[in-house]
């Protein structure tokens, strides 16, 4: 039988993905994984990024964050849901978040894990200051991550 | 009296991350508390106007007709940069 269950977590330690690859892929129930891992880049907009600072709204983060699973696990099938977000300081190439769905059948998992991403992008209450040859500018929030999330409405 | 945030370039901006208001009968919506905070002095009528402004009403992203009230958290930052 399929556990269902969520895990949400914000913090500033690093998070392994080989341990919660396999903490989510436990169940044989279940034909699907599928994980997201974003990392800070080198680049933004054409300037260099030397490392980025996440700051967030600790409470409303969480609680974001655990609607945004809800919400998920209404639309797809799901069984296991994680999702991790760092916040603080990290440097060029570390990683700042991970997502990891699993469900019988691919589609679900697919769909469900760039839901997630794209709703956390837009909803969930995080500001993403980069510092780079030139001084520090807090992130523009992009049109297009907006639209990826409104694809997601429901007519 | 209502606990008021204010997170990223907004709080770095007015150089304060929270406050505390008196609750009045001319607060009484997240527009109106906007309002009387936008009103302190030039800084923060500039920093409050920005029309992408967000408001959250006791950690739920709210409309600003909001109504607000003693005891609330309300929270002002800027469109959300996450992931």
């Amino acid at each position: 039988m399929s556990a269902n269950v969520s895990k949400v977590r914000v913090q500033t330690q690093d998070f392994s993905v080989p341990e919660e690859y396999a903490l989510i892929a436990d169940d044989n129930s279940d034909g699907a994984v599928v994980t997201f891992v974003g990392k800070v880049r080198d680049f933004n907009d054409g300037s260099a990024v030397t490392d980025l600072t996440l700051e967030h709204y600790p409470g409303m983060t969480e609680s974001v964050l655990n609607q945004i699973a809800t919400e998920a696990r209404e639309r797809w099938p799901l069984n296991k849901v994680t999702i991790i977000h760092r916040v603080g300081t990290m440097s060029l190439g570390e990683q700042i978040v991970f997502i990891g769905v699993t469900s019988a059948h691919r589609k679900a998992a697919f769909a469900a894990c760039e839901f997630l991403i794209d709703f956390l992008k837009t909803k969930a209450p995080f500001w993403k200051l980069e510092a780079g040859e030139t001084g520090k500018s807090w992130v523009e929030a992009k049109d297009a991550d907006e639209q990826a999330a409104k694809m997601w409405d429901r007519s | 009296m209502i606990n008021v945030l204010f997170f990223a370039q907004v709080r770095e901006l007015l150089g304060e991350s929270a406050i505390q208001v008196e609750a009045t009968a001319e607060i009484n919506s997240a527009e109106t508390l906007r309002a009387v905070l936008a009103s302190k002095d030039e800084k923060w009528g500039k920093v409050l106007a920005s029309d992408k402004l967000l408001v959250a009403v006791n950690q739920t992203i709210s409309g600003w007709d909001t109504q607000v009230q003693d005891g609330d958290e309300v929270a002002f930052f800027p469109p959300v940069t996450g992931g």
